[in-house]
């Protein structure tokens, strides 16, 4: 992604203070479950602007397909069959980046540079910065981030930010052909999402309600849904996402020591041990890291 | 469609039901939600599955799949039980209150006049009773136990809800809450709009499972209503196009009849097509038949077609029999077809009984295959493992693919399922040798006419004789083909009521189909679409969204036929003096001196409501048919279970085998041979789209293949807990047909059904794979489905037969 430096928010790994002179509109991507009709358009306008294109998989005995995330599938449409009351219920849910006002990756990422949130609320990750060491995937709360075996990376939605900059809808959002994704500032989106809440309540969905967890600081991808008390029944949406307190942990310290660079690497070197056990490629990365800090 | 798109968003109901809009539908769809959103609509879904159309329903109802006619029979009796119908719209616009031939009967499953060896009906007896003045006979009280309303309500008396649960497997409590839903819109100012599709007409009873529902929404006083309708949503993009212009044996463009060889000469055809009056006053607007036939002859033979040729009627073709699909694969099949151009098809794959159709191909000197596609079809002979085990050494069959554009590489026009025609313009050049369609048939018929002319043959005048009057001969432009088929005047026309003044101008475009004639003063391609290019220019082309009515009816995009007409019977949005049962949704109105309003009117613009000229002006009596003897397989649809039953009897008549399935169904010998029984194949089966695919043709597209890479088949958990069957097993499926292998997918969506005291499972198949593309290969799905076809339009029973399953 280009860097739209004047528009960037925090910065991982980064102690100096962001650009504040410019003002914009915090934005959001609302997902109404209940308009959903899991047709995959979405799917499809991901791998058409972005250009990726996952494999030709298998049919795993679900209608989930590709049947998860992947590097390369930024976003997949996740299905749930429930009985609630006795009434069978076909839940679908389109899985992706939160877009968290927290964003666990972020906190979590020891790269300086390599994920971003800016202005408007968009996380996104700077790839040429990624150094793949997989703390995003842990600081997640949603579980979304993925590397990739090709070039060790880490990817995900980047809500079309590049559209968004210049005053696009995600793309997802302008295919979906029922509305069932509407994109726009967080405010009218909330407003939007209090009348759908209405009419689900009219239709008997007394727990209809707004996705937006706190524990994340709020997300900038929401969804309407039928039983916002619990969220588990959607293919597992988090009832309280919270980060990790290992990166909470890694947060507090770091700061103080930030200018300390070999404490750092240390650290990181320990936080990636605890979480993930050694790893050849990511040491030697941050040996590089180590280098570049000490010039 | 009745309506339209756009106006589903105009209905109180929205129902679901021998379709699933949100798969196959998913960018018209959009319209049901908006009618929630926006109008607090209940959206409700009656399916065999739990669709995506379900998951966004207000409520599901399950049935089993062919047994649509007794779910819906069993609505005209609850509408009638409890009276909710309503009354003034019915005893005015529908035939109600005609009285019946006394002859007529029914009696045990079967009407009057059944012929059992040629399994058809003598329908002499279907008949109105006419009048001295030959005009039919009305009660208007509506209690004459011969007027067709007593009949009705005679004839589906016995569908009551116990029965209706017996036959169909839907829960009773189910089923009168779905009747509840729809009784709520007999209500004057209130609309239930149906959206249905092939799961209505793939059955041997296909066209009554629609007749039944328009039945319904004539009770409910939803026809010609915005929000309203009967509506047919349509499969590819110009699908009503194809239907329009006509690609079938037994019609010509505009519904217009093909000549058959009962009507050898052209004062015998005009005769017969052209209907007699059957009430005062009344529009019976095909008794202008002669103006459509002739300027169609003369669009297609132009100068040579004169009144003293009878604008060449005997260049017609006379047909001798059925020139369905069917037909014609069981022609080709005993051997009596040489040569096949299959164009924009892949009959291997969407036919049914696979074997049949490739052993018939594997009968025909040559193939020639026009599409953009590497088509399964056009590798009829080529083995491609056990998905196509064949011998090519003994298929003599030379196969000729010819590479035409796709969709997207041509320019002209479509028709959508609410019958508005738009211009569309090529995105893209075609690949490598790549032609338009009409390039490549224009460039075959050129060469032809040249050989024609050189070597001569039995009767060449049909060939050298037609028009072709396009710039290039090769290669007609889709203007010169849109402005042909609009059509023209030849000499000058004139006014009918004053015979000095010429209303269109010799070579002129004519702007509506009112001012064909049948003295050779016009030509026109088809008549429906006659307006779309007029002088003022091409019409499909327009792109004004305006919309000052808010229905959404948007008079300036596009040109809908007929007329530009966006509401089909829009005259019965209004009561008898001419004002609109709900104002809110004024289609029209009458204003004094005129019809006018949100939409082009369906009535004569100044027939004044005294005059009684009634709302369904294609009809000879004006009004909408409750009793339509037109069909083949009886004037009221009945019950009758599908060619492989998995209850072995109908219960409507469970003492009289014959009418176990439709007795008027054609079944040809060896395929009566090959229907399985339930003994041998205990579960129902129905075949289906998904919405990741197109048909056949998106497994070539990779985007489709990685959504939905892998062919498999849906069953409920009792069923695979009992075959011991986990989700993502592979499975083998068998019919008496052949067998195909596919990944279970073990699901809460396939419902266990009580069927006349029996448990029946139903196995659910998507159709969409094959062994070209680039999906993972999969098996022909209609290597399974029975060959037998609806009694009216032989569309095969693709949706209710069938097999058994194992895990492999």
């Amino acid at each position: 992604m280009a860097l739209q430096s004047l528009d960037i928010a925090r910065r991982s790994a980064t102690t100096t203070p962001a650009p504040g002179v410019r003002q914009t509109t915090e934005v959001a991507k609302l997902i109404d479950v209940s308009t959903c009709i899991g047709c995959k358009a979405c799917q499809v306008a991901c791998m058409e602007w972005n250009d990726i294109r996952d494999e030709v998989g298998s049919n795993v005995g679900v209608y989930d397909n590709p049947a998860d995330l992947t590097p390369k599938s930024w976003t997949v449409m996740r299905y749930a069959e429930v009985e609630e009351k006795g009434k069978l219920e076909w839940l679908i849910r389109k899985d992706g980046c939160m877009h968290c006002a927290d964003p666990g990756c972020l906190k979590a990422c020891p790269a300086p540079g390599a994920i971003i949130q800016y202005a408007n609320g968009i996380v996104d990750f700077h790839q040429e910065n990624c150094i793949g060491c997989g703390y995003c995937v842990t600081g997640c709360p949603f579980n979304i981030p993925r590397i990739s075996q090709e070039d060790s990376k880490a990817y995900k939605c980047t809500l079309c930010s590049d559209r968004v900059a210049v005053g696009q809808a995600p793309a997802c959002a302008k295919v979906c052909p029922t509305g069932a994704i509407q994109f726009g500032s967080k405010e009218q989106m909330k407003d939007y999402a209090a009348k759908r809440v209405v009419d689900l309540k009219s239709r008997g969905y007394d727990k209809a309600g707004l996705y937006d967890p706190a524990g994340v600081g709020g997300t900038h991808v929401m969804y309407v849904l039928h039983h916002a008390d619990r969220p588990e029944l959607y293919k597992g949406l988090p009832n309280d996402p919270g980060i990790s307190p290992l990166v909470s942990l890694w947060k507090g310290l770091a700061k103080p020591v930030a200018t300390v660079a070999m404490a750092a690497v240390a650290l990181g070197s320990l936080f990636h041990y605890v979480m993930k056990g050694p790893n050849e490629v990511s040491k030697e990365l941050e040996d590089e890291l180590e280098k570049e800090d000490a010039k | 469609m009745t309506n339209h798109w756009v106006d589903i968003k105009n209905a109180d109901l929205v129902m679901v039901m021998g379709g699933n809009a949100a798969e196959a539908h998913p960018c018209g769809f959009k319209w049901a939600i908006e009618a929630k959103k926006e109008r607090k609509a209940k959206l409700i879904v009656v399916d065999p599955r739990f669709t995506r159309s379900a998951a966004v329903a207000d409520y599901y109802a399950p049935v089993r799949a062919g047994s649509d006619i007794a779910f819906l029979g069993g609505v005209i009796s609850y509408l009638l039980t409890n009276d909710k119908i309503h009354h003034e719209y019915v005893k005015n616009y529908t035939n109600a209150a005609y009285l019946i031939n006394p002859d007529f009967k029914f009696d045990g499953g079967l009407f009057s006049g059944y012929n059992a060896e040629k399994r058809n009906y003598d329908k002499a007896t279907w008949s109105y009773q006419l009048g001295k003045d030959g005009y039919a006979m009305l009660d208007e009280t509506m209690q004459d136990p011969n007027c067709v309303f007593q009949l009705m309500k005679k004839h589906y008396s016995r569908y009551t809800p116990d029965m209706v649960s017996k036959v169909t497997g839907t829960p009773k409590e189910s089923f009168l809450k779905v009747c509840e839903y729809i009784a709520d819109t007999a209500a004057a100012n209130k609309t239930m709009t149906i959206l249905y599709a092939l799961g209505w007409t793939q059955h041997s009873h296909g066209s009554q499972n629609i007749r039944t529902m328009a039945m319904i929404q004539l009770l409910l006083g939803n026809m010609g209503m915005a929000g309203g309708g009967i509506n047919a949503l349509r499969g590819h993009a110009n699908v009503q196009g194809i239907t329009d212009m006509c690609l079938f044996g037994a019609s010509l463009p505009g519904y217009m009849g093909c000549p058959n060889e009962k009507e050898p000469d052209f004062k015998t055809y005009i005769e017969k097509r052209t209907p007699k009056m059957l009430r005062p006053n009344q529009m019976n607007y095909w008794q202008n038949y002669s103006k459509f036939f002739v300027s169609l002859m003369k669009s297609f033979y132009g100068n040579a077609a004169t009144k003293e040729n009878d604008y060449a009627y005997d260049w017609m073709p006379k047909i001798d029999g059925a020139y369905d699909t069917l037909a014609l694969f069981d022609k080709m099949h005993q051997g009596k077809i040489n040569g096949f151009v299959c164009q924009g098809w892949n009959p291997l794959a969407s036919v049914s009984n696979k074997k049949k159709v490739g052993d018939a191909l594997a009968k025909l000197k040559y193939l020639v295959v026009i599409d953009p596609l590497a088509t399964d079809t056009s590798e009829f002979w080529k083995p491609h493992g056990e998905f196509n085990e064949v011998d090519p050494s003994k298929v003599p069959t030379e196969v000729f693919r010819l590479p035409a554009n796709l969709f997207a590489e041509q320019t002209g026009s479509y028709t959508n399922s609410g019958r508005v025609i738009q211009w569309h313009w090529k995105a893209a050049d075609g690949p490598g040798e790549s032609k338009d369609d009409s390039e490549i048939l224009a460039t075959l018929f050129v060469k032809l006419r040249d050989m024609y002319a050189k070597d001569g043959g039995k009767l060449p005048d049909p060939i050298l004789k037609m028009s072709w009057p396009y710039r290039n001969p090769n290669k007609p432009l889709p203007e010169e083909l849109a402005m042909e088929i609009n059509g023209k005047a030849l000499g000058d026309v004139f006014d009918p009521k004053d015979k000095t003044k010429v209303i269109v101008k010799a070579g002129d475009q004519l702007a509506s189909f009112a001012q064909m004639r049948d003295d050779g003063s016009t030509s026109g391609g088809n008549w429906l679409y006659c307006g779309m290019w007029s002088q003022a220019g091409n019409l499909t082309a327009r792109r004004d969204n305006s919309d000052p009515s808010g229905l959404g009816q948007t008079l300036n995009w596009g040109f809908a036929w007929p007329a530009n007409r966006r509401i089909l019977y829009n005259r019965a949005s209004c009561d008898m003096a001419g004002k609109p049962w709900d104002a809110k949704r004024t289609v029209i109105k009458w204003t004094g001196d005129k019809w006018a309003g949100n939409d082009v009117p369906d009535m004569r613009p100044n027939a004044a409501p005294d005059e009684n000229v009634m709302p369904f002006i294609m009809t000879g009596e004006g009004v909408a048919r409750l009793f339509a003897p037109g069909m083949a397989d009886g004037p009221f649809p009945e019950h009758y279970e599908p060619f492989e039953t998995p209850i072995d009897k109908n219960p409507f008549h469970p003492d009289n085998p014959k009418v176990t399935s439709n007795p008027a169904a054609r079944v040809y010998k060896n395929d009566m041979e090959v229907f399985g029984k339930a003994k041998d194949f205990p579960y129902v089966c129905t075949t289906y789209r998904l919405v990741e695919h197109f048909h056949f043709w998106t497994k070539h597209s990779k985007l489709n293949a990685i959504l939905q890479p892998e062919q498999f088949v849906e069953i409920g958990e009792e069923l695979a807990k009992e075959k011991g069957i986990a989700n993502g097993d592979k499975v083998k499926v068998r019919s008496n047909r052949g067998f195909i292998k596919a990944v279970a997918v073990v699901t809460k969506r396939i419902p266990t059904l009580m069927v006349d005291g029996k448990k029946v499972h139903t196995v659910g198949i998507p159709i969409h794979w094959g062994f070209k593309g680039v999906t993972k290969p999969g098996f022909i799905t209609n290597t399974l489905t029975p060959y037998v076809g609806d009694a009216n339009s032989q569309t095969p029973e693709f949706k209710a037969f069938l097999v058994n399953i194992e895990k492999i």
